[in-house]
């Protein structure tokens, strides 16, 4: 292959380079990178002061707990579940920060490590019921949305304003880089990408919450560790929320039950637009990155056109969802379309995602196969 | 005698038996709290009492709740609906705000956006083919922005007395949003049950595609009951709108989804699409109104609600599991098993 039209070699890599712009797992985030890039380019354009080391910084600053939510929300959905608890469990971990900070008098130390435990736990149990009952994701977290949001109201109805030293110290924390500067909270980000990125691509865990999202009873027939997995991802996504809180928490400097109201909804339009299937098996933790940048560039931009009402966010994040969500569809058709060479065939029944290449192989085997006797 | 024996397995068996038992047992909480808790007084013409106030007051979320049932029952769920209350309300206010003289335009219009707002959720997962939660969590995000948008952010008093009597008027006796919740409950259970789409709605979601195979059309009727939630949803909005005299795009339907949901499961509608029942979604919906005004008339902080909410959801659910219930026999089987071990062992001392 190299000895013929071996000069012909760029315009091939170009080819392969379309055709991996084509495919559905790589398609919808080359999008979405491409969009962020071009929305702070038009912030850049329009606004002076805009495009600056320090605005750049500031969307991870004041976005730093919707990405960590968006971390575990992303794993949620790879494994093809959903989690609606998160915007209610980062509103406990706030209470609980301020109760344990102002009422207790326990060191930060003590506060934050248990505070994630509780929120692991948290997240596991509504795991643990879904995967033993059978029970749907979305009624499980729903109620686990009402179960945190109603016992924060138990603990106190009021805002718990913070005056620990401590966390004072760590909420004014700052590494400055070059022009601009990062706060705990976007540190702690930044690590839980980091960890998220790891987790997701090097470990077998993260394996096999792809394996389960791209076939659940497929990886229970290869012996992948099902329940295991399953209880696994949502307890990540428990303990990520409760850190999304902590940070929430080093924000506002304050425990309030009402705190993060309709967050899961911003989880899940960054992660979605980040590139991750909703049917589960597809999707990168660094694609939500650019969802939830996006999601900040969105808001920076009205911020700085002032004229604009703070209703537009929701409405240009719903139309981009639906923008997204119909791409999803047809790289979806596309993909099945190919893969069944137009005869709709292959078609996938309700969506799902199966591996690019599976079914030509398939059938290229039966083809092969000998007639059973 | 043998007749009273078939009632009572009949009775036993019927579907409806947990939540009318549940709504039983939640008044009699009440009763025992304040003995005149069923009284009702007539007062100037207005019949009033705690249970008129009960059904007043759900009567929104039990137009929702059909609306949902539907939906349900196709294997889908709607999450828009308290996003399409807020927009509904708004355009009703909008249209007043200019000409408070054009109450059937308001009226007009709410429903018009609402139907609206249906048929775009009926179109992405009919036709678009999207998850049902995620086609309609775009409009869920949208829908409050939109309310505001109409609104200008604010929160816009409604005044025109034609549009007020829907919430706060009295007809015959009894409240008018009874009496609107009371036709919307006929007008649906004419149409499902005396046409046969009671039973396409059934076959879809009993088999999706087996009832495409049969020859249904069954995008044109997901459709269909998509846009029904979206009409549904837009008179809850008018019932709140008028009922708090403003539409407020920002807070109108707030969490009501999810209230219409679990009024939805707690009539006995299997999420897995179906079965459905809309005499158990009403019943659903009495259950829900029932349990706030009892926390509330207990003296339980209201904010213990949803706490209780949640506990009832996750009971219901487990209640449904065919999963939960192999397990809770399991067990039970296992303690029979271990006293029965445990009598014999008594029995011959002998032998072990």
């Amino acid at each position: 292959m190299n000895r013929t039209l071996p000069h012909f070699a760029p315009l091939a890599a170009c080819r392969r380079g379309a055709a991996r712009f084509g495919d559905p797992r790589v398609l919808p985030i080359a999008v979405t990178v491409l969009l962020f890039i071009a929305l702070f380019g038009f912030g850049s354009v329009m606004y002076t002061g805009f495009f600056s080391l320090q605005v750049l910084f500031g969307l991870l600053v004041d976005n730093a707990f919707l990405l960590i939510v968006a971390i575990g929300m992303t794993f949620v959905i790879i494994s093809g579940g959903i989690d609606l608890s998160v915007g209610a469990v980062v509103a406990l971990a706030t209470i609980l920060c301020a109760v344990m900070s102002e009422k207790w008098h326990w060191p930060v130390a003590v506060i934050v490590p248990v505070v994630l435990l509780c929120g692991a736990l948290y997240g596991a149990s509504m795991g643990a019921l879904i995967h033993y009952f059978r029970l749907q994701p979305f009624i499980i977290t729903l109620a686990g949305m009402f179960l945190a949001r109603g016992t924060c109201f138990l603990i106190t109805t009021q805002s718990i304003q913070i005056n620990s030293a401590d966390f004072h110290a760590l909420s004014q924390f700052n590494v400055t880089i070059g022009s601009g500067s990062l706060n705990t909270g976007a540190l702690i980000a930044l690590a839980m990408l980091a960890a998220g990125i790891v987790i997701a691509h090097l470990t077998r865990f993260g394996r096999n919450v792809y394996a389960i999202g791209g076939n659940e009873r497929s990886a229970l027939l290869m012996g992948l560790p099902v329940a295991r997995t399953k209880i696994g991802v949502y307890a990540l996504s428990g303990f990520c929320s409760a850190l999304g809180g902590v940070v929430f928490t080093l924000y506002v400097l304050s425990g309030y039950g009402l705190q993060a109201q309709g967050m899961e909804l911003d989880a899940i339009a960054a992660t979605v637009i980040g590139g991750t299937l909703l049917t589960g098996g597809v999707g990168y933790v660094i694609g939500s990155v650019f969802g939830v940048g996006i999601l900040g560039t969105i808001q920076t931009l009205i911020t700085f056109d002032g004229t604009l009402s703070s209703w537009w966010t929701r409405i240009v994040i719903g139309a981009l969802l639906c923008a997204f969500c119909l791409l999803q569809r047809a790289s979806e058709r596309h993909a099945a379309r190919r893969k069944s060479a137009g005869t709709g065939m292959g078609a996938p029944m309700t969506g799902g995602t199966r591996a690019r290449n599976a079914a030509p192989l398939d059938q290229a085997k039966l083809a092969a196969a000998p007639p059973r006797a | 005698m043998t007749r009273a024996v078939t009632l009572l397995r009949y009775l036993l068996g019927h579907p409806l038996l947990w939540p009318a038992a549940t709504l039983v047992c939640l008044f009699a909480i009440d009763v025992a709290h304040r003995a005149n808790f069923l009284s009702i007084t007539l007062l100037s013409g207005h019949l009033f009492g705690a249970p008129v106030d009960i059904l007043m007051n759900a009567a929104p979320l039990v137009v929702v709740s059909l609306g949902m049932t539907l939906v349900i029952a196709t294997r889908g769920i709607d999450i828009s609906v308290g996003a399409v209350v807020a927009i509904a309300g708004a355009a009703a206010a909008t249209v007043l705000e200019g000409d408070p003289s054009q109450v059937v335009l308001a009226f007009g219009a709410a429903l018009g956006v609402g139907l609206l707002a249906g048929m775009w959720n009926g179109l992405l997962v009919a036709f678009v083919g999207m998850q049902p939660i995620i086609a309609t969590l775009i409009l869920m995000v949208a829908g409050r922005g939109v309310a505001q948008l109409l609104t200008g952010g604010q929160i816009i008093p409604i005044g025109a007395p034609g549009y007020l009597f829907a919430g706060v008027g009295y007809f015959a006796l009894v409240p008018c949003d009874v009496w609107i919740a009371i036709a919307v409950t006929i007008v649906t259970a004419l149409i499902v049950n005396q046409t046969a789409l009671g039973l396409f709605i059934r076959s879809i979601g009993v088999n999706p595609v087996a009832a495409r195979l049969a020859g249904l059309s069954s995008q044109a009727v997901v459709f269909g009951t998509y846009a029904f939630c979206g009409l549904t949803a837009a008179i809850a909005g008018i019932l709140i709108s008028s009922n708090v005299r403003s539409a407020d795009g920002n807070n109108a339907g707030l969490l009501l989804e999810l209230d219409a949901i679990l009024a939805v499961t707690l009539g006995g509608t299997s999420l897995a699409g179906g079965r459905f029942s809309l005499a158990g979604t009403v019943l659903g919906a009495l259950i829900i109104q029932t349990l706030t005004y009892t926390t509330y008339s207990i003296g339980v902080p209201p904010e213990a609600t949803l706490v209780v909410k949640a506990v009832v959801v996750l009971l219901v659910t487990l209640i449904q599991s065919p999963a939960a219930r192999a397990f809770a026999a399991r067990q039970l089987r296992r303690a029979a098993g271990m006293r029965r071990a445990a009598e014999n062992a008594q029995a011959h001392p002998g032998t072990h």
